[in-house]
């Protein structure tokens, strides 16, 4: 900013312009009035409001799942003649979470709803063509139809060898998209099992699919165990794998909360000094990558130091459990490691059972090979040293957050972490978030008011299209899709998902599976489905192999997929190894859009110069671009990462001839079974046969998919307590998931989604925002499962059922039942003394510091190298570097660096002025944050002789982006295993489809290997070279 | 009298005095810096909210994006990063109008009507009635308004006094998502002041205080700081902001007499509005102006 020009205090100095100017000023002010040029009335009026008749339309944001409540302004009263357009977007302030505010995304959606990307009319671009043609909508459905069809026809793998029916269509993926409404995902979940398809992801994969892994077989569920409102109920708060306040900005605000009104105080571990950090407490860095040396020196620091909830450890932890005999780790493998599979036996990595098939334990802690005792001699190694010389955080700056953790050990302490990709995106990422799972047990902090291990989500929906099951091998509600070898019956399906109870007096809710599984039968096929033909379970796809998005462009690579439908995603520049998948994508046959806005991915046949060098003419593809609305254009419910499902409503018409999701899948689907009622074709049943009783086929509506979701009864449902009466009536919704039964009698897609619209009508538009204590709002929209919402709270009291902590009463017992602000996560008439632990979806009742044979990579978590190590060694176990446990393509393999030829760490993520690759086309957020940069340290600037605002060139093997430089003070090399480290922050928003300055897709530089139990791809630690360009 | 939506207390180059009679709550911002996390949500409410735009521009290796204040650009973030006892800090800083008590602005103003200061504290501009000479450039202590190359006319953030006047805060509060910039009556706006410096003090910034400069007679934009004995800390908020000496010697002492003693200049100055109209005076100035900012910018960088 200019200051010199001010005059110093006191004197009298003066720039020329400043004399110039206000000796003019002095005489003309005095010289105009004095002639009486103007009227000089005192009076004035300020611009006149501008919303005073404008409608206005609730509307959740779209852009993260803070899922921030917004109030959109259209033209016109809503009078018939009028075309709503619409002109404002602010905050709506009377929800809980954002109360009024939004974020710099939020704050701009108008420009997305009028993007210049947006798409408005269906195109086709022809093999080898250069340009988009227009095409009508019959034109493209048909079209793409008989592509569809034809290479089901002929690909569709109806029994496997073994004669098992598996019904699967491999050649043709299809993506799924994380923005669009819970009532988007299900249809399109039928509409693609119902083909067949298998090799299908959405975007959880490439972001929080280590956090179901790691949290459900920790805890029982995967995802964020409280909600963003609790966080102020906290008194210490780590940030840590994430950056909260630049990602999730409106949910931090209840950090910031926690800070004003409790005092908390807040610590940022993380390679680099950022936004988050700029409000903490306190700050250490991190090496990007070494985060389970950090954590698992944690749970060391707080063994030696005896800083333990013991009561909540012995209680309610797997502590006591005593592990089979033969379990072991030794120099960086657990047992049962199988070199030539590259894979873990696990079974020596489960509790020690007694005759009955019940868990042993022993709660004197004294065994051997009890959980604690093999806890504490995994993490002996993890000294306060060793996690210096590996992270390269300050020992003083490890043992601060030791310390303020260790402090939430008591009753009446509860601290809470917040985190997000930095922690799911590595080779290790389940297993990041299992040790702070583990912590946080350690201390008692999981589900109590202001502690739980909070996983961000991030798109806007991406925690309901992960409820959905919208993933390769899942269905909805956490079920598994079936396998072809360990499922090849119903009765052998529900005998695997159906677990018998390990201990005695425990809840065990997924003992339920039949119930769920078979109202979701219901759903798909309707009157077709029977007991006799197993409620169509052939009909369903099996499994094979896990398609997750590496998998699925391999194969592509390979040549082995010809068709691809991508649906609210933009994967060229979301998938790792960009170039590759450039080139997979390029083999395909044929290629179907479907997106409000236009992306890298629909233009990869284009010449883009440096940073995408392609000649069209050489590409065959076929490639179809269909217009969809976006969120202000339709109406349907979304969920936020605290599981709440909220409605929003249409405020606008879409632009040109966009159609809704919806309508886009059914008008395909009707296409498709048009064609198979007039040709045939193979593997006709499942098509002929799935439910479809939608009003307008052609165009569901998000009420009859919605109320679906919820289910109904069949027949009247007796009531369980008095068998004379009815409990629901033959028609009516279901009141929730305990209304469920196994016998066909009950249809429901989604069991954790019932409740959601019940008789009393749609709950997820509930707007009643008393907070009945601690933030708990539980009459705003609604909340699975059951309205709960904070995840395990009847670990918020103590055995005896008192609240752990008065001031944060949230259940308790009451005498007769659990009752308080919140949904008991229980047994609501199970007395304390019935002896029923927490984790009531664990058959043992217990939340996991050992989490058996859950994850593929071990029991406990253990520190591995990124497959791309600056390091070249793993100084814990020499002989095991990197993750034993890693899938990584040949192909792949061969893309891998050294540090030798790039001695740089890279590391990438977002901006809080951007939504990954959507806001480059925002006019608004371009402005904030117009143009692709690095960052980078003072030391290794002035090495390279490089100054802030340079061009400069970043290089890994796999290719190379050019980028301005930003020279900080807030990245600085580390001292790692005796060597400097330095790294380099890559931000990933830019590409060649935008407002902004046109850039480079950064992920041409990270590479395609996956988190072992996940395949969510490396984004944060890989290896490049840095030079001046 | 009209009708308006916000009484007057003093109106650019007017001898006309206000109405008086009303009492108003003298409303004020309060942007504390300690939870201020520059996701720039500020920035862009602000456009959207006032229909402005500004032209995507270039990174320069800093985070700051508009890079500067501009005629559709009425506030920006402006980030530094310091060591201070031995601590990194990230100071950042939302600029924009400081709605000054005794404002600078107004008083070089020389076009009747073009900057009204309202009772409740708003300075808001009136592009009608500007004339586009940028006296209101110099006057302003904080160097915050700016001239259009459009229309040629001066602009700057109004405090949103289409919201407030119908009772609504103005867009950059309602967005801030981590409440770092709140909004209420000034008495309010201090009182909660106190228990953020409070907060501050309890976390070792024993220097933090509020800035609420009494050199322009106190602002209705105030900062809570960290580092309140130095405020240029933060990317040069100065420490003891006042109306240029010039402004103040010609608008107060010297005025009556100046007033005859030039009387016949003024005509003349008249005469060269009326003739060439203001747009290329302000061209030039303008282009002056920013020739000398720029040497300075770039004097005040090579001096880092």
């Amino acid at each position: 900013m200019d200051t010199a020009n001010r005059p110093a205090a006191g004197g009298m100095q003066m720039s020329r312009r400043q004399f110039f100017k206000i000796s003019a000023a002095g005489l003309g002010t005095s010289g105009l009035v004095m002639m009486g040029a103007y009227s000089g009335e005192a009076h004035a009026e300020v611009r006149a409001y501008r919303l005073s008749r404008a409608r206005e339309t609730r509307n959740t944001c779209t852009y993260c799942s803070v899922g921030c409540g917004v109030l959109m302004y259209s033209l016109g009263d809503g009078a018939k003649n009028a075309k709503a357009e619409i002109i404002h977007i602010e905050g709506d302030p009377d929800h809980p979470v954002s109360r009024g505010a939004l974020c710099p995304k939020g704050a701009g959606l108008l420009d997305f709803i009028h993007s210049p990307g947006r798409l408005k009319y269906p195109e086709v671009r022809e093999p080898g063509s250069k340009e988009w043609k227009r095409i009508s909508w019959e034109e493209a459905i048909h079209r793409v139809a008989k592509h569809m069809k034809a290479d089901r026809d002929a690909n569709l793998v109806e029994k496997n060898a073994e004669g098992v029916p598996v019904n699967r269509w491999l050649s043709t993926a299809m993506l799924t998209a994380s923005a669009s409404s819970n009532e988007t995902g299900i249809l399109t979940q039928k509409f693609m099992r119902s083909l067949g398809i298998v090799a299908t992801d959405a975007q959880a994969r490439v972001c929080h699919g280590p956090t179901v892994s790691a949290l459900a077989s920790t805890f029982g569920r995967g995802a964020m165990t409280n909600s963003w409102v609790d966080i102020k109920n906290a008194d210490f708060i780590l940030v840590m794998g994430g950056n909260a306040a630049e990602a999730h900005p409106v949910g931090f605000r209840w950090a910031i909360e926690a800070k004003k009104q409790r005092g908390a105080r807040l610590i940022v571990v993380d390679p680099r000094f950022n936004r988050t950090a700029a409000v903490a407490d306190h700050y250490v860095p991190i090496r990007v990558g070494s985060d389970i040396v950090f954590l698992g020196g944690i749970i060391n620091w707080l063994i030696k130091n005896d800083k333990i909830q013991w009561d909540y450890v012995k209680a309610y932890t797997n502590a006591s459990a005593i592990i089979q005999e033969g379990y072991g780790f030794d120099e960086g493998l657990f047992s049962g490691f199988d070199a030539e599979k590259g894979a873990y036996d696990k079974k020596t990595w489960n509790y020690e059972l007694d005759d009955k098939g019940i868990a042993k334990v022993d709660p004197t802690l004294q065994h051997p090979r009890c959980v604690w005792n093999l806890l504490r001699q995994h993490y002996a190694r993890y000294t306060p040293e060793v996690v210096a010389d590996l992270t390269g955080s300050p020992i003083e700056g490890f043992e601060l957050v030791c310390k303020h953790l260790g402090e939430t050990c008591t009753p009446d302490k509860v601290g809470t972490i917040l985190y997000a990709l930095g922690w799911t995106q590595h080779t290790t990422g389940a297993q990041n978030i299992r040790t702070m799972a583990m912590i946080q047990l350690l201390l008692g902090n999981i589900g109590m008011p202001g502690g739980g291990v909070n996983a961000l989500r991030g798109h806007s929906n991406i925690q309901g299209l992960s409820d959905l099951g919208l993933l390769s091998t899942s269905l909805p509600g956490y079920l598994p899709l079936p396998n072809e070898k360990q499922h090849t019956t119903l009765d052998a399906y529900l005998t695997a998902n159906t677990p018998k109870t390990l201990r005695d007096g425990q809840l065990n809710y997924w003992g339920n599976t039949p119930k769920f599984f078979i109202s979701m039968m219901k759903w798909f096929w309707g009157d077709k489905a029977t007991k006799e033909n197993n409620w169509g379970y052939d009909w369903l796809p099996k499994w094979d192999k896990m398609y997750d998005v590496l998998h699925i462009t391999e194969l592509m690579y390979q040549g082995k997929i010809n068709g691809f439908v991508v649906q609210g995603f933009n994967p060229l520049a979301s998938f790792p190894d960009a170039h590759k998948v450039r080139d997979a994508f390029s083999k395909l046959k044929y290629m179907v859009i479907i997106d409000p806005i236009a992306t890298e991915t629909s233009t990869f046949w284009q010449n883009h110069g440096e940073s995408n060098d392609v000649d069209p003419s050489q590409i065959q593809t076929e490639v179809f671009r269909l217009p969809s609305t976006c969120f202000a254009e339709e109406d349907g419910a979304i969920v936020n990462s605290g599981r709440w499902l909220q409605w929003h409503w249409k405020g606008a018409e879409p632009p040109g001839e966009a159609h809704s999701d919806q309508e886009i899948i059914g008008e395909l689907f009707v296409a498709l079974r048009d064609l198979y009622r007039k040709e045939g074709g193979k593997g006709a049943e499942p098509v002929l046969n799935v439910s479809w009783p939608y009003a307008n086929p052609k165009a569901p509506t998000p009420e009859e998919l919605a109320k679906e979701l919820n289910g109904r009864a069949l027949a009247d449902i007796p009531d369980p307590a008095d068998k004379s009466k009815v409990l629901v009536k033959k028609g009516e919704q279901l009141p929730g998931f305990a209304a469920l039964q196994d016998d066909g009698s009950t249809l429901c897609a989604c069991w954790i989604f019932s409740g959601c619209w019940t008789q009393a009508g749609n709950q997820m538009a509930r707007r009643d925002n008393t907070d009945v204590g601690l933030g708990n709002t539980p009459g705003w929209a609604w909340s699975w499962p059951a309205n709960r919402r904070i995840l395990y709270n009847r670990a918020s009291c103590d055995p005896a059922g008192k609240p752990w902590d008065a001031t944060r009463k949230l259940i308790a017992w009451n005498g007769e039942r659990w009752a308080g602000a919140d949904v008991p996560d229980f047994k609501v008439d199970s007395p304390p003394e019935a002896g029923m632990n927490p984790f009531i979806m664990n058959p043992e009742g217990f939340g996991r510091l050992f989490c058996t044979d859950k994850l593929v990579d071990g029991p406990f978590p253990e520190h591995y190298e990124p497959m791309e190590t600056p390091l070249g060694t793993n100084p814990l176990h020499p002989k095991v570097v990197n993750s034993p446990a890693v899938r990584i393509f040949k192909s792949d393999r061969e893309r891998l660096g050294k540090h030798t030829e790039f001695p740089y760490v890279g590391t990438t993520y977002r901006l809080t002025e951007h939504f990954q690759f959507w806001t480059k086309s925002v006019r608004l957020n371009a402005i904030a944050q117009p143009e692709q940069f690095v960052e980078i340290s003072e030391v290794l600037a002035k090495e390279k002789g490089i100054v802030a605002g340079d061009w400069v060139k970043i290089s890994s093997k796999r290719g190379f982006i050019k980028a301005k430089a930003v020279v900080t003070k807030r990245m600085k090399p580390l001292t790692v295993n005796k060597q400097t480290v330095h790294q380099i922050g890559i931000p990933l928003h830019w590409g060649w489809e935008t407002v902004a300055q046109k850039g480079y897709l950064t992920n041409i530089l990270s590479p395609a290997v996956g988190d072992c139990n996940t395949q969510t791809p490396e984004y944060k630690a890989f290896l490049v070279n840095l030079e001046k360009a | 009298m009209a009708l308006q939506s916000l009484d007057i207390l003093r109106r650019s180059a007017t001898t006309t005095p206000s109405t008086q009679v009303r009492n108003t709550t003298e409303v004020a911002k309060l942007i504390d810096v300690s939870a201020c996390i520059g996701c720039k949500a500020c920035q862009v409410a602000c456009s959207e909210w006032n229909e402005i735009r500004e032209e995507v521009g270039h990174n320069i290796g800093v985070y700051d994006n508009p890079t500067d204040l501009s005629a559709k650009a009425w506030t920006v973030m402006r980030f530094n990063e310091v060591e201070e006892n031995g601590r990194l800090e990230w100071l950042i800083r939302k600029d924009g109008c400081m709605h000054c008590a005794d404002p600078g602005c107004m008083k070089a103003c020389p076009s009747p009507g073009a900057i009204i200061q309202y009772k409740n504290g708003i300075v808001d501009f009136h592009e009608e009635n500007c004339i586009g000479c940028g006296y209101c450039v110099t006057g302003c202590p904080f160097n915050v308004p700016r001239i259009s190359k459009e229309d040629g006319k001066a602009y700057k953030c109004s405090l949103c006094s289409d919201r407030v006047a119908v009772g609504q805060e103005p867009a950059c509060v309602k967005t801030c998502p981590t409440g770092a910039i709140q909004f209420g009556s000034k008495e309010d706006m201090k009182d909660y002041a106190e228990t953020r410096i409070a907060d501050l003090k309890s976390r070792g910034y024993d220097k933090a205080g509020l800035y609420d400069p009494q050199g322009v007679g106190g602002t209705h934009v105030m900062y809570v700081l960290h580092h309140a004995d130095k405020p240029d800390l933060y990317s040069g908020l100065p420490a003891n902001p006042s109306i240029s000496p010039m402004v103040s010697l010609w608008k107060g002492v010297a005025k009556p007499l100046a007033t005859l003693a030039l009387a016949g200049v003024a005509l003349g100055s008249l005469f060269h509005y009326v003739m060439k109209g203001p747009n290329e005076v302000s061209k030039q100035t303008e282009d002056e102006i920013e020739e000398e900012d720029r040497l300075e910018r770039e004097r005040k960088e090579g001096a880092k």
